[in-house]
């Protein structure tokens, strides 16, 4: 599936080599110029559709054995969770907002909040132990077997999804959705949340197909949707997708994020960061030189002026 | 210790650990008011110390999903690193520069910077979930595209460059005179490399924030944070060796018997020089982030009223005033002048972390620190305080030891 780009970095490997032994080498793109693995999984989720009945909650913390987890009855019963926005935290990966409708209040919009699996994704940037990994199929998976828990990968995520276990005192956490990672590494397998859904909000595939089917959506259907396809861009593009009927900043959505991958960010301090290291020793190397000799002369200086003053006396 | 056969003979105990007295002067000695306080700290700091580490971070403090970061990293660990380069600068200027008449400097410069870091990782360690996995970005998993690694390998191979910077004092006190003969030819290296590191970790530390640009305020966020973070840390350093030099006068004053008040009085010149000059060069580049980012239109915002209160009072009036005290020879003022600039360097690292961060949110999801989180900071000081003290009156830190006085290195 990732043979491309798994060539790609054999032959980025190899340039350093080439180079070396003096053969031809290609220009080398930068990473972000890629297209990122090419037969990713992504979903589309169509605001417009969902009845927030909030199975998709429970459907997740069944499958990803949360605590803290109620009959299915409960989760569609409850609608006082409504009242307050609420954001993914340490027993939940996914939650449902309600927002309401400036176009029909008597319509809410119902959005679901999970990880958007980003292409590039801040969380894999920061973290010092490489807990986060982008997988080919489109998951941004998390290794608790290495986090130390100092918690940048949530203070560097711009969609404010990571979140901790506090309350674990000796082996705490951070959690999040995991796009069912074993799931949909099975033929056929669609994540928990998607099977769930009664009232198809959610459609799972490829994530090219995604695209050009929520392009299609708003085409095809002229008032409903605003012509923006949130996340094909967002920060360098994630793997979850919304539409929307009214702009995304109404709905919950941070619409002020660029379409510049967050890691690129940090990638032209870490590259000087690198050099400084070999010319800082030459520099403070010179200015000692320079500090020394200086002494040196001054002292030869003081001492043929001695010399002087004795041969006159 | 021959030289003390006519009284009772010293057990290595009470001359090297007991300042020369027994057991129960040496507790007499020690019932003074300062103790007193610190006692209380203690006695009130310590177990809550424990009840963070038994019962987790949930119950001891504010943190939350929206606010990962609070007091400990923001002051324990930016702020703490920040105002600790003291060791880094005064050995830069005497061992590479060759700025020989600020020698007696040195060595409390860099006690004072190693228990700054030490400390700041101690503070550190109480914010990791999984403080006893500290060891993991290095030999376990690491993860060397992450800016976060750049900073714990530097702050890491620091601590220990700097601690080997202080190692002839400590050889001296032991009198390990032929380790120590064979130590003091690396102090060079390990001036360069604490140059390096230095500069590495404390541009590195506030280009952390790179990958925020949607959660600080735009007057804190900056293209230039890892240049900014490194030279406010320097005038940082620099200014808290002249507040640290102060105290040490007052306090230690009878370990430095053959003091004279116009040469201290002169060094806090020549530093204040030196400060003034990086103040204004950082006053300069917050000046151009404005222009360069176009920020100006946010300053007439409740935001921007902070920002100037932090630029303009803790920047621009230390650098006015710190430039006139140098140019009038007014070393009290340079001290008040330090203590002002330093404190703005403390708060730039606590706005850039809690007050600029996640300024968008409402403020109910905003991070206030817990009473515990604030006790646990100000017990870790007292502890680094006691530390200082402890090392002070031992080893040859502000005064040279009487047996070493040829050996300059």
């Amino acid at each position: 599936m990732d043979n491309d780009r798994r060539k790609f970095m054999k032959v980025v490997a190899g340039l350093g080599l080439s180079a070396a032994l003096g053969a031809p080498v290609r220009a080398r793109a930068d990473s972000h110029e890629l297209a990122g693995y090419p037969n990713q999984f992504g979903v589309l989720v169509d605001t417009t559709v969902c009845i927030g009945c909030r199975r998709c909650e429970w459907a997740c913390k069944e499958w990803n054995k949360l605590p803290n987890q109620k009959g299915l009855k409960e989760y569609e019963k409850d609608q006082s969770v409504y009242q307050k926005l609420r954001r993914t935290r340490a027993d939940t990966y996914t939650v449902v907002n309600r927002f309401e409708n400036p176009s029909d209040p008597s319509k809410p919009i119902y959005v679901k909040k999970q990880c958007m699996h980003c292409y590039e994704p801040a969380c894999a940037s920061s973290c010092f132990v490489q807990a986060f990994t982008k997988r080919p199929i489109g998951a941004v998976t998390y290794n608790p077997s290495v986090c130390v828990g100092c918690r940048y990968c949530m203070a560097a995520c711009p969609f404010e999804i990571p979140a901790y276990q506090y309350y674990n005192p000796w082996t705490p956490q951070v959690t999040k959705c995991t796009f069912c990672f074993d799931r949909i590494s099975r033929e056929g397998g669609v994540p928990a949340c998607v099977a769930i859904c009664p009232a198809e909000t959610m459609t799972f595939g490829k994530r090219s197909d995604l695209i050009d089917l929520a392009h299609k959506k708003i085409t095809d259907n002229p008032g409903r949707y605003v012509n923006h396809v949130y996340g094909e861009n967002e920060v360098g593009g994630t793997s979850w997708m919304y539409l929307s009927g009214v702009p995304f900043n109404r709905i919950g959505f941070r619409t002020d994020l660029g379409t510049t991958p967050i890691p690129t960010l940090s990638k032209a301090f870490l590259s000087v960061a690198s050099p400084m290291y070999i010319i800082f020793p030459a520099l403070a190397v010179g200015l000692y030189t320079f500090a020394k000799r200086r002494e040196s002369i001054s002292k030869e200086e003081i001492a043929e002026a001695l010399k002087k003053k004795e041969g006159k006396k | 210790m021959e030289a003390k056969s006519g009284t009772l003979r010293l057990s290595w105990v009470e001359d090297r650990l007991l300042l020369g007295m027994n057991w129960r002067d040496y507790f007499k000695s020690n019932l003074t008011p300062f103790n007193g306080v610190m006692a209380i700290i203690l006695g009130i700091g310590i177990p809550v110390m424990l009840y963070r580490i038994f019962f987790g971070l949930g119950p001891s403090t504010n943190l939350s999903d929206y606010n990962p970061w609070g007091l400990w990293i923001g002051f324990d660990m930016l702020a703490g690193i920040a105002v600790a380069s003291g060791g880094f600068c005064i050995a830069t200027a005497v061992h590479i520069l060759g700025m020989k008449e600020y020698e007696s400097m040195v060595r409390p410069a860099l006690v004072g910077g190693t228990l700054g870091y030490f400390f700041a990782v101690v503070g550190l360690m109480f914010d990791l979930g999984r403080y006893y996995r500290l060891y993991f970005p290095f030999f376990v998993s690491p993860g060397p595209s992450s800016i976060l690694f750049l900073v714990a390998l530097s702050v890491a191979l620091y601590l220990h460059c700097q601690f080997f910077e202080w190692c002839p004092a400590i050889f001296e006190w032991l009198n390990w005179r032929k380790l120590r003969r064979w130590w003091v030819k690396g102090t060079l290296g390990f001036t360069i490399a604490g140059l390096l590191l230095t500069t590495g970790h404390q541009s590195a530390l506030g280009s952390l924030f790179l990958l925020m640009p949607s959660k600080l305020h735009p007057l804190w966020y900056s293209d230039y944070l890892s240049i900014l973070f490194y030279v406010s840390a320097i005038y940082g350093g620099i200014t808290m060796v002249i507040i640290e030099s102060m105290i040490s006068h007052r306090v230690f004053a009878d370990r430095l018997h053959d003091d004279d008040p116009g040469r201290f009085d002169r060094l806090t010149l020549g530093l204040g020089k030196a400060a003034a000059l990086v103040i204004f060069v950082y006053l300069g580049l917050k000046v151009l982030d404005l222009a360069h980012g176009y920020k100006w239109s946010f300053l007439a915002t409740p935001y921007g009223y902070w920002y100037l209160f932090e630029i303009l009072g803790f920047v621009g009036v230390p650098a006015l005033v710190m430039i006139y005290a140098v140019q009038n020879s007014k070393p009290v003022m340079v001290r008040g002048a330090a203590i002002a600039a330093a404190v703005g360097v403390l708060l730039n690292r606590v706005d850039t972390t809690i007050v600029a961060f996640n300024w968008h949110l409402p403020w109910e999801y905003r991070y206030v620190p817990s009473w515990m989180e604030i006790v646990i900071t100000i017990t870790i000081i007292g502890i680094g305080l006691l530390t200082f003290r402890f090392i002070v009156n031992r080893m040859p830190i502000l005064n040279e030891h009487p047996d070493f006085e040829e050996g300059h290195h």
